[in-house]
């Protein structure tokens, strides 16, 4: 990928991650989320990572993003009108990103590495299997315990009326 | 192939990233707006797994950012039905009013 397709990918998905942060309308802050990480998808495939972008699309986009729209439109947000102002927000996201950003280029900003070709099939979904079911067993294993307590979890709690 | 980008490139736009979703998190008052900022920050912890993955030639780092998009969705299912509690109780789903733990 060159530089120039990296600038404009860059640009956007600190744009709309920026639209995130700002937007007044949670509807429109979500909206801006699915962007950035559509943008960030198109970025992982230029990264010869395919199955994580189409996961990220898929996963993310699709479903992560769906359940939160659900939720904002059952709950029937609002702008909320003592929500803190943009110029706090944008303030506190210029200098923490100039922060965030110096502190790494104090740490990895001298080191120009441009990586080499990347092997036959890599990033495909047999390579990623072979890591996540062969080197990362346990971690995977216990994921799915994750998931069990996080649906008995959102039943339990999304069920009951707390005092 | 044309020329590539280099993987520092790749690590101060997840810098930038983070710091956003750390300013979202820090500024605003709506718990799924701040809900959607903590998505911002997994999601450049993820783009640095995959720049270095790709720097390294390493499947182990996308096999994570796998495992990272299931801890994202156990969040969202748990978080999101919080908020729907919180909610039906409260009638609010901003920050500041939601003090029911505060000592």
């Amino acid at each position: 990928m060159s530089l120039g397709v990296f600038v404009v990918l860059a640009l956007f998905i600190l744009g709309s991650a920026l639209g995130v942060i700002l937007a007044r309308n949670p509807v429109r802050s979500a909206m801006c989320l699915v962007m950035t990480l559509f943008f960030l998808a198109v970025l992982y495939l230029f990264l010869d990572a395919h199955m994580v972008g189409t996961l990220q699309v898929i996963v993310y986009t699709g479903a992560i993003m769906v359940l939160f729209l659900f939720v904002i439109m059952l709950l029937n947000l609002q702008t909320d009108p003592e929500e803190s102002s943009a110029t706090t927000t944008l303030s506190a996201a210029g200098g923490l990103c100039a922060l965030f950003v110096g502190l790494l280029m104090y740490l990895v900003g001298n080191v120009e590495n441009v990586p080499e070709p990347a092997r036959d099939g890599f990033g495909s979904i047999q390579s990623v299997a072979e890591a996540l079911f062969l080197r990362l067993m346990l971690p995977f294993e216990i994921t799915s315990v994750l998931m069990l307590v996080a649906i008995i979890g959102a039943v339990v709690l999304a069920k009951r009326k707390i005092q | 192939m044309t020329e590539m980008v280099p993987t520092n490139y790749y690590v101060f736009l997840a810098a930038a990233l983070f710091g956003i979703g750390t300013a979202g998190v820090l500024t605003r008052r709506n718990v799924i707006v701040i809900f959607m900022s903590i998505e911002l920050m997994l999601n450049a912890v993820n783009l640095v797994f995959v720049a270095f993955a790709r720097h390294f030639q390493s499947a182990e780092g996308q096999a994570i950012v796998f495992l990272v998009m299931i801890v994202a969705a156990a969040e969202a299912a748990v978080g999101l039905a919080i908020f729907i509690s919180i909610f039906r109780n409260r009638e609010t789903l901003n920050a500041d009013e939601i003090n029911l733990l505060k000592g």
